[in-house]
């Protein structure tokens, strides 16, 4: 079954340091190292830890901006060079079709960086839709990496000194153990750090690099997902899909005002119409007592009424208890809200929180 | 005493008629840091196979089979507080429950530790 899954040009590096090898949108990927997930997790916190993200969809987007703004909701002639923006891919009905990053890490063109899952069905859409004005090229021959957590940029002032002017959400191009790298200072952690994307046969090479400075350790997916939950961040697929709105996804801020104001994107009147009617359900954070909750875990009120679903959940290690997402009807929205969640037949007292559960550690300058 | 095992990497200790029953060593390793285990009610009757506790890690929920016919008649509620015994001491101080036997001829289908270790090896 493993040779009919995909390999990152990590991946004899991951079966070497012992990472404990999982399928995960169709690549062969480590769910955790010897460390295990809550080590991996707190290390992240605490120093620095490196993923590999090669998975993920990369690609460079030449030609009419404008065509492929149409299909997402960030403003592009807003985002200048050096500069990188969170944004969503939508449907006709406003659904999400994916979340992904878009910046300008070399002045002119744009870089993508889109989930692994979605990747095929979100490139062939974007080419599809700006046919005639804009290129896609997809950079399958590059990796990604991850260097996440409060130590990780000490691991770059040594390794890639001019990378660490950067502030969150600022990107460029550097050299980095001899290769042409693009660096942008996110994550998917709620820690400070960079996401690097290196020419293939580089990435084995720059991992040892990274992984030699002693912050450093190697995480898998296990701790990134308990990492991202904490940060109050959605999976793809799970926390939103094709069915939830970014209103719903309470991801109206990643809705550029000026596209918002003329509401020149893919499902902008039903948008319009929820964030004037407030009656839809929108995502929360929820954190429990005891137990747990899983996704597909039902949310009730304290008379047994069901008034959501949990779309992601599990135990945060720095919040120390157990966390979970989920969409909610709107009247239990105010953190601070008492209700249940059904794990296995059982409620289980949960408060509805304010998210990040953790706070975010971003450098801003 | 004896201790037999299953396939589900669930450990059985027998003296006299209560069976004292866990998760293996084994199992704990590959579940990783076990933050929650959820045990029945003292009372309740099992019949082997029944999943009767559910051991969570940071990552997923574990169903727990009952190895045995019996009644629950004590549950280890330090578990609740300290649920990484599980990973510390599996077969001691991580123990689950306490079963009074229906059959104990149950036994006789369970693994011994050489079988259990070739299963697992």
């Amino acid at each position: 079954m493993t040779d009919t899954l995909l390999k990152t040009p990590l991946h004899a590096l991951h079966v070497e340091l012992g990472g404990k090898m999982v399928p995960f949108a169709g690549y062969d990927m480590p769910v955790q190292y010897p460390l295990g997930i809550m080590g991996e997790h707190n290390q992240t916190r605490e120093k620095a830890g490196l993923f590999d993200v090669s998975h993920m969809g990369q690609a460079r987007y030449e030609g009419d901006e404008a065509a492929l703004e149409a299909l997402i909701t960030a403003d592009l002639s807003t985002l200048n060079s050096g500069e990188q923006k969170y944004t969503l891919l939508l449907n006709e009905k406003g659904g999400i079709r994916d979340d992904l990053m878009v910046s300008r890490p070399w002045g002119e063109h744009l870089f993508l960086v889109v989930n692994a899952a979605t990747k095929d069905n979100d490139f062939a859409h974007i080419e599809a839709a700006t046919a005639g004005k804009g290129k896609l090229v997809r950079l399958d021959d590059r990796a990604l990496l991850a260097l996440q957590g409060p130590a990780a940029k000490d691991v770059m002032a040594r390794l890639c000194p001019a990378a660490c002017e950067m502030i969150f959400m600022q990107c460029g191009t550097f050299e980095l153990g001899g290769a042409e790298v693009y660096i942008s200072r996110s994550g998917y952690t709620g820690e400070d750090g960079f996401e690097i994307s290196i020419p293939a046969d580089k990435a084995d090479a720059i991992a040892r690099l990274i992984l030699a400075e002693d912050e450093v350790e190697a995480i898998g997916l296990g701790a990134r997902d308990s990492l991202r939950l904490e940060a109050g961040l959605c999976l793809y697929g799970h926390d939103m899909d094709e069915n939830r709105t970014p209103v719903e996804a309470s991801l109206i801020w990643a809705l550029a005002r000026t596209r918002r104001d003329r509401g020149d994107f893919p499902g902008a009147a039903v948008i319009a119409q929820q964030i004037e009617d407030k009656t839809c359900q929108k995502r929360v954070g929820l954190k429990l007592t005891g137990a747990p909750a899983r996704e597909g875990a039902e949310i009730a009120d304290k008379d047994g009424n069901i008034i959501g679903t949990v779309t992601s959940g599990g135990f945060g290690p720095t919040v120390s208890g157990p966390v979970a997402m989920g969409y909610i009807d709107r009247d239990f929205l105010e953190p601070g809200t008492e209700v249940d969640v059904l794990v296995r037949g059982k409620a289980r007292p949960a408060t509805i929180t304010k998210l990040p559960f953790v706070p975010a550690n971003f450098y801003r300058g | 005493m004896t201790t037999r095992y299953t396939e589900d990497h669930e450990w059985i200790t027998v003296d006299g008629d209560i069976a004292t029953v866990g998760i293996t060593a084994y199992a704990a390793g590959q579940l990783g840091d076990v933050v929650f285990v959820e045990l029945p009610e003292v009372g309740k009757t099992l019949s082997k196979g029944d999943e009767f506790a559910v051991v969570e890690s940071v990552k997923a929920a574990s169903e727990v089979y009952a190895p045995v016919d019996g009644e629950i008649t004590a549950i280890n509620d330090a578990l609740e507080g300290e649920p990484a015994t599980v990973n510390e001491d599996a077969t001691g101080a991580g123990w689950f429950v306490k079963i009074k036997l229906s059959d104990a001829s149950q036994l006789d289908g369970l693994m011994d530790e050489a079988a259990y270790n070739a299963h697992t090896a």
